[in-house]
C-alpha cells in the first residue's frame, strides 16, 4: 500500500515537472532563413552562438537576438552579461564566440593567443554600441544644473562639498541652491561607465581630477558608493541632494546635468554622443580591420561623457561553422535595422552611416 | 545485568561490545555496508571542501607571491593592506547581524515550541520558515529601497541628537545605506535559520524534566531555563554556526544595501563603511582580468581562513562547558 | 494558617494572581499612552513605528511593575520572558509583512498563465515569461538536492551514530561548520573551473549550477540533521539493540522516523537556502533566454537569475521588465513554500506517534 502511494506520489510530482519544462512560444517549426541584412544565404543557419561581457550592452543584445533568432530559428544566441572582463577571458580562451567590453582590447591583451581564432589569427575590436553617460542629480527645489569642467570634477574629486558654492552658484543664475552637503554617489563595482567618466574628467580638467581614468574610482576618495547602473541611479532616487553618474537611458526620471564645454551647455543627448565617434580617429598600429578608437572627448560640440561598447570576433574562426554564425550575427549588428533596434529597447545612439561602412567591411571580412 | 554503556569501543554503542568492532559479521552484511557508505559520504564532504581549499589556493596563489609593485600595477595593491577593510567589514556585519538576529531568533524558537497554542504553532513555523524563502536578490532590493529608506530618518535623528557617542557619529548617509542596514538584512535573512533550528531542537526537549520541573512548582519560564535551554545548548551553537556562515559569505544582498568603500571605522551611520569580502568579490569579478582574478580569490580565500578561526574559537568556547551531548 | 485580611479572593486559586483582563488592558493603556506622548513630541506626524516600539517598552514596564506588586518576583520574570518571547515573533512578523507586501503588490501584475508557459526567446520589452527560468531552477535545485541530500544525511548518520566522539568525527564536523561560510560566489567560481578543467574552457551549463548548490547545501544538511539525530533518546536505541536489531537497521527503522520531522525541515532549509542564490548560477549555468531541458550542454537559466537579470539590466521600457523579476520571486517563494508543505506531509507520514 505505502509503495503505492510513494509511486503514484512520484508519477504525479513528474507529471506536474514536465508540463512546466516546455514553453508555448518555442514550439514553432523552423521557418525558412532569411537574413536580416538581406545577403544572399545558400544553407540554414544552426547552431548555438555563445557570448559573454559588458553588463551596458545587455538590454541591446536582447533586441537583437530576438530579431536575428527570428530570422534565423534554427540558431539560438546565448549572451552573459558577466562583465567585459570575464567577456575577454572566456573569448581569449575559446570558450565563447563573441565578446563584448567597455573598453577595447589593451595591446596586451591583443598580443595573447587567442583560442578560438584560427591561428596567428587576431581578435577585432568593432565599435557598435554608444551610449551617453549622463551625470543624474536630485537637490531640493532644483529642477535644472549646469556644470563646467572644473566644476564637475571638483564636486566629485571632493573638493567641492557644498551646494551653494560659488563655483555652482556661477554657472546657474536663477536657480536656488540649497546649503546643504553635497552626497557623492559613485560605482562599487569596476565598470566601463566609470572608466569612461574618469577619463572624461581627466581630459577636461586634468589639473583639478589628477587620477588617470580606471575602471575602478580612485581608492582614496570616500563617498556613498552603488553596485551597478541601477543600484546608482536607486541611491539617486532615494537620496537627498545627491549627484551620481550613469548611463542616461537607465535614468530617465533623473534630472541630468547640462554639461558647459566653452560656453555651449550640452545635454547628454544620443545625437551629441553618436558624434565623438565620428570625430574620433582610430587607434594606430592594430590590423587593418580594428576599429578601435581613441576618443576625443575635446572635439568640438561633442557631449564627452559617452561610453563606447566593442564588439571581440575572430579575424578568422578555427571553427568555420561558429565563424558563420558570427560574420552573420555581426553583419546584423553593424546594420541600419540593427542599430535602429538597439535604439529602440535600450536607449542608445545609433552609429552613423559612416561608421556602419567600416563595420560592414570589418564584418565581411571575417571567415 | 551491566548498565549500557554509551560511549563504548570505537563508537559502537552495542552493551557489552569490546574490540574490535571492525571485523564484519558475514552473516550480516547488510551492517558493513552501510557502515562503509555512511563514513565514505563523510570522507567524500572532506574532499570536496580539500577540492575547494585546493581551488582558492591554486587561483590565489600567483597574486600572494606577487610583490607589492606588480600588484599595484597590475591588480588592486598590497594584498595585506589592500584585504583589511574587506575582513574588518566582514567580520563587524556579521557581529551586528547575530547581536540582532540570535535573541529574536531564540525568542522566535521558544514562542512556537513552548508559548504558542499547540494548534496554531506549525502554523506559526511555517510563517517563520516564509522568510527563507525568499531569494537574496529580494532581499537586496528590499533593503536598498524600503528598508534603507524606512531608517534614514531614524539614522538622522540618532546623528543629530545622540551623535556624540561614537558608534553615531560621522557625517550621516542621505541614503540610508549603511552597515547598520545592511546588517539588520542580514539578521532577517539569518533569522530563519536560527529558528528553524532551534525550533527542533526544543520541540525535542524530553518531556519528562519539563514535567517534572512543573510539577515541582517551576513557572513556565523557569522550566525553560531548568530542562530546554541547557538541553538545546549544542543544537543552539550549531544553529549560530550555521546563521554565522551565512552571515561571514551573504554575497548579492550585501552588495546591493551596502554602500561600501575602504574605510575602517564602527560608525554605523555613515556612507563610508568598509566593503564585505564577498560583496568585494562580487563586484569586481565581472571586470577583472588576470591578476585581478588572482588576487580576489585570494580575498576568498582570507574569508575561508576567517571562518576557520571563528568556528574554532566558537568550538573551544563551547567544549569548554561540554556537559550535555543529547538526550540521557 | 491564618488567614489574611485580603477577603474571599485570599484562599481561591487565584489569589496573588493579577486578574484574567489585567495584562490587555496595560497593553492598551500603554498603546494609548504612548501614541500620547509621540504625538505631543511631533505634533501632527505620528511615526507609527515609534508609537509601537514605545508601547511595548510601557507594556513590558507596566506588566513588570504590576507583576511584582501583585504576584511576586518569580511570576514577574515569568511574565517578562512571556512578553518578551511574543515581542520577539511580532518583531520578525514586520519585516516578514514588509517583504511579502512589497513582493506581492509588485509581483502580481505577471502572475498570469502567459508567465509560466513562455519563455523569453525572441521577446523584446512587454510580454514573454520565465518557464525557461522555473524549468532551469527546477532541473538545477531538483539535480542539487539528489547530489546533497544522501551525502548530507549519511554524514550526519556516521557523526550521531557510527563516529561518537573519534578523531575522523570530529575533524569532519569541524570542517563541515567551516565550509557554511563558504562565500556562494566562490562555489560558483569553483564549479565553474572544475568543469572547464573536466570538460575544456567554457563549460557553463545546469550540472555545474547543480554543483556550486551542493557546494553550499550539504554543510547545511549535515549539521541540522546531525543535531536532530543526536536529540533522538539512547533508550529507543537501545531497546532496538536489546531486541538484536543490528545498528543499521535501527537507524533505519527507529533513529530516523523519530527524527524524521526534523531532518525534513533541514532538507527544505538547505533547499530554500540554495534556491535563491544568484551568484553562484550566473557564473556556472549561464544565461539564456530559451528554454533548455538540457543539463548537461549549454547554459540554462534559473529563477535568482532571472530576477537579477531583469531588475539589473531593463530595457529602455523599465516597467514589464521589474513586473516580471518581481513575479519571477514570487514564484520562487511559492516553489519553497510548496516543498516546505510536502515537506511536512511527508514528515507526518514517517514519523510515528510521540506524545507532543
Amino acid at each position: 500500500m505505502r509503495i503505492i502511494r510513494i509511486a503514484s506520489a512520484l508519477v504525479a510530482a513528474t507529471a506536474a515537472v514536465s508540463l512546466v519544462g516546455c514553453a508555448s512560444n518555442e514550439t514553432a517549426a523552423p521557418a525558412a532563413t532569411q537574413t536580416a541584412t538581406g545577403a544572399t544565404s545558400t544553407a540554414a543557419l544552426s547552431g548555438t552562438l555563445a557570448g559573454k561581457g559588458a553588463t551596458s550592452v545587455k538590454a541591446a543584445q536582447e533586441a537583437w537576438t530576438a530579431a536575428f533568432q527570428t530570422a534565423n530559428s534554427g540558431v539560438t544566441v546565448n549572451y552573459s552579461p558577466e562583465g567585459s572582463g570575464a567577456g575577454i577571458s572566456a573569448f581569449t580562451a575559446g570558450a565563447v564566440g563573441f565578446a563584448f567590453s567597455d573598453v577595447a582590447l589593451s595591446d596586451e591583451q591583443e598580443a595573447a593567443t587567442f583560442t578560438g581564432c584560427a591561428p596567428d589569427s587576431k581578435a577585432l575590436n568593432l565599435p557598435l554600441y554608444i551610449s551617453p553617460i549622463a551625470v543624474i542629480f536630485k537637490v531640493e527645489g532644483v529642477d535644472s544644473l549646469s556644470l563646467d569642467e572644473a566644476t564637475l570634477a571638483g564636486i566629485f574629486a571632493g573638493r567641492i562639498t557644498n551646494w551653494n558654492d560659488p563655483a555652482i552658484v556661477a554657472t546657474n543664475s536663477g536657480v536656488t541652491l540649497p546649503d546643504s552637503p553635497i552626497a557623492v554617489v559613485h560605482r562599487a563595482d569596476e565598470s566601463g561607465t566609470t572608466a569612461n567618466f574618469t577619463d572624461t574628467m581627466h581630459t577636461l580638467a586634468p589639473e583639478v581630477w589628477t587620477w588617470e581614468s580606471d575602471k575602478v574610482w580612485p581608492a582614496d576618495l570616500s563617498g556613498e558608493t552603488a553596485t551597478g547602473t541601477s543600484g546608482v541611479v536607486d541611491a539617486v532616487t532615494n537620496g537627498k541632494n545627491i549627484i551620481g553618474y550613469a548611463d542616461a537611458s537607465a535614468a530617465k526620471d533623473l534630472g541630468h546635468a547640462d554639461l558647459l564645454v566653452g560656453d555651449k551647455p550640452l545635454a547628454p543627448t544620443a545625437d551629441a554622443a553618436a558624434a565623438i565617434v565620428d570625430k574620433s580617429p582610430v587607434v594606430t598600429g592594430r590590423g587593418e580591420h580594428d576599429l578601435a578608437l581613441a576618443l576625443d572627448r575635446k572635439a568640438a560640440g561633442v557631449y564627452p561623457a559617452v561610453l563606447v561598447s566593442y564588439g571581440i570576433v575572430c579575424e578568422s574562426y578555427a571553427d568555420a561553422a561558429q565563424g558563420a554564425l558570427v560574420k552573420a550575427y555581426f553583419g546584423y549588428l553593424g546594420s541600419d535595422k540593427g542599430q535602429q533596434d538597439a535604439a529602440a529597447a535600450a536607449g542608445s545612439a545609433p552609429l552613423s552611416s559612416a561608421m556602419l561602412a567600416k563595420v560592414k567591411a570589418a564584418v565581411d571580412s571575417i571567415t | 545485568m551491566t548498565r549500557p554503556n554509551p560511549t563504548a569501543v570505537d563508537g559502537d554503542p552495542r552493551p557489552g561490545a569490546v574490540a574490535p568492532a571492525s571485523v564484519p559479521d558475514p552473516r550480516r552484511p547488510g551492517e558493513a555496508v552501510f557502515r562503509r557508505l555512511a563514513t565514505g559520504s563523510g570522507i567524500a564532504i572532506l574532499v570536496i571542501l580539500a577540492l575547494v581549499a585546493a581551488f582558492l589556493l591554486w587561483q590565489g596563489f600567483p597574486a600572494l607571491l606577487a610583490s607589492p609593485e606588480v600588484l599595484a600595477k597590475q591588480a588592486y595593491g598590497a594584498f595585506g593592506t589592500w584585504v583589511l577593510p574587506y575582513v574588518f567589514g566582514t567580520i563587524w556585519a556579521a557581529v551586528l547581524a547575530l547581536a540582532m538576529a540570535v535573541p529574536v531568533s531564540i525568542g522566535i524558537a521558544l514562542f512556537i515550541s513552548h508559548y504558542a497554542p499547540r494548534r496554531i504553532a506549525q502554523p506559526l513555523g511555517y510563517v517563520i520558515d516564509l522568510l527563507a524563502a525568499v531569494p537574496s536578490v529580494v532581499f537586496g532590493l528590499w533593503g536598498r529601497q524600503v528598508l534603507a529608506g524606512a531608517t534614514q530618518p531614524l539614522y538622522e535623528w540618532l546623528n543629530t541628537n545622540l551623535g556624540w557617542f561614537p558608534l553615531f557619529s560621522g557625517q550621516v548617509s542621505t541614503t540610508g545605506r549603511t552597515i547598520l542596514t545592511a546588517a539588520i538584512v542580514l539578521a532577517v535573512m539569518v533569522l530563519p535559520i536560527i529558528t528553524s533550528l532551534c525550533r527542533e531542537v526544543f520541540l525535542q526537549a524530553p518531556r519528562l524534566h519539563e514535567e517534572a520541573a512543573l510539577a515541582l512548582g517551576a513557572t513556565r519560564w523557569e522550566m525553560i531555563r531548568m530542562a530546554v535551554l541547557p538541553f538545546a545548548r549544542p543544537g543552539i551553537i550549531a544553529a549560530v554556526m550555521l546563521g554565522l556562515g551565512r552571515a561571514l559569505g551573504e554575497t548579492m544582498a550585501v552588495a546591493m544595501v551596502l554602500s561600501g568603500g575602504r574605510t575602517i571605522t564602527f560608525e554605523l551611520l555613515t556612507p563610508d563603511n568598509p566593503n564585505t569580502i564577498a560583496a568585494t568579490i562580487a563586484q569586481n569579478f565581472p571586470e577583472a582580468f588576470g591578476l585581478k582574478v588572482n588576487q580576489l580569490i585570494a580575498a576568498g580565500l582570507v574569508l575561508f581562513l576567517v571562518t576557520l578561526a571563528v568556528n574554532m574559537a566558537a568550538r573551544w568556547i563551547v567544549a569548554r562547558r561540554a556537559e550535555y551531548s543529547g538526550a540521557n | 494558617m491564618s488567614v489574611t485580611t485580603r477577603g474571599v479572593r485570599s484562599t481561591t486559586l487565584t489569589a496573588g494572581r493579577l486578574p484574567r483582563w489585567a495584562v490587555p488592558a496595560i497593553g492598551v493603556g500603554s498603546l494609548a499612552l504612548a501614541y500620547i506622548a509621540v504625538d505631543l513630541a511631533t505634533p501632527g506626524s505620528a511615526n507609527p513605528g515609534l508609537v509601537v516600539a514605545l508601547a511595548f517598552v510601557l507594556h513590558l514596564v507596566g506588566v513588570e511593575v504590576s507583576a511584582r506588586a501583585v504576584e511576586g518576583g518569580r511570576q514577574a520574570v515569568d511574565r517578562r520572558a512571556v512578553n518578551l518571547v511574543v515581542g520577539a515573533f511580532l518583531l520578525a512578523l514586520v519585516p516578514l509583512v514588509s517583504l511579502l507586501w512589497e513582493a506581492i503588490n509588485q509581483g502580481i501584475a505577471r502572475l498570469d498563465p502567459q508567465f509560466f508557459t513562455y519563455s523569453m526567446r525572441n521577446v523584446v520589452g512587454a510580454g514573454g515569461g520565465a518557464a525557461h527560468a522555473i524549468a532551469g531552477t527546477l532541473w538545477v535545485t531538483g539535480i542539487a538536492t539528489l547530489i546533497s541530500v544522501p551525502v548530507g544525511l549519511l554524514t550526519a548518520i556516521y557523526l550521531a551514530e557510527y563516529g561518537r566522539g573519534n578523531r575522523t568525527a570530529k575533524v569532519i564536523t569541524f570542517f563541515v561548520d567551516v565550509m557554511t561560510g563558504i562565500p556562494s560566489i566562490v562555489a560558483g567560481l569553483f564549479a565553474y573551473s572544475l568543469m572547464s578543467l573536466l570538460f575544456g574552457p567554457g563549460s557553463v551549463f545546469g550540472f555545474a549550477g547543480s554543483v556550486a548548490l551542493a557546494v553550499l547545501m550539504i554543510p547545511v544538511v549535515v549539521r541540522s540533521c546531525e543535531e536532530l539525530l543526536r536529540l533522538v533518546p539512547n533508550e529507543l536505541r537501545e531497546a532496538a539493540y536489546a531486541l538484536g536489531v543490528p545498528q543499521w537497521v535501527t537507524i533505519l527503522k527507529v533513529v530516523v522516523p523519530t527524527a524524521i520531522s526534523g531532518l525534513v525541515s533541514g532538507v527544505i532549509l538547505s533547499v530554500a537556502r540554495v534556491i535563491g542564490e544568484t551568484a553562484p548560477l550566473m557564473i556556472a549555468a549561464g544565461f539564456t533566454a530559451s528554454l533548455n531541458n538540457n543539463p548537461l550542454a549549454h547554459p540554462m537559466m534559473t529563477l535568482p537569475v532571472f530576477v537579477y537579470d531583469s531588475i539589473a539590466h531593463p530595457g529602455v521600457d523599465v516597467q514589464p521588465y521589474y513586473d516580471r523579476a518581481w513575479a519571477g520571486a514570487l514564484t520562487l517563494i511559492g516553489i519553497v513554500m510548496v516543498l516546505n508543505l510536502v515537506g511536512r506531509l511527508v514528515a507526518r507520514r514517517f514519523a510515528p506517534r510521540t506524545g507532543r
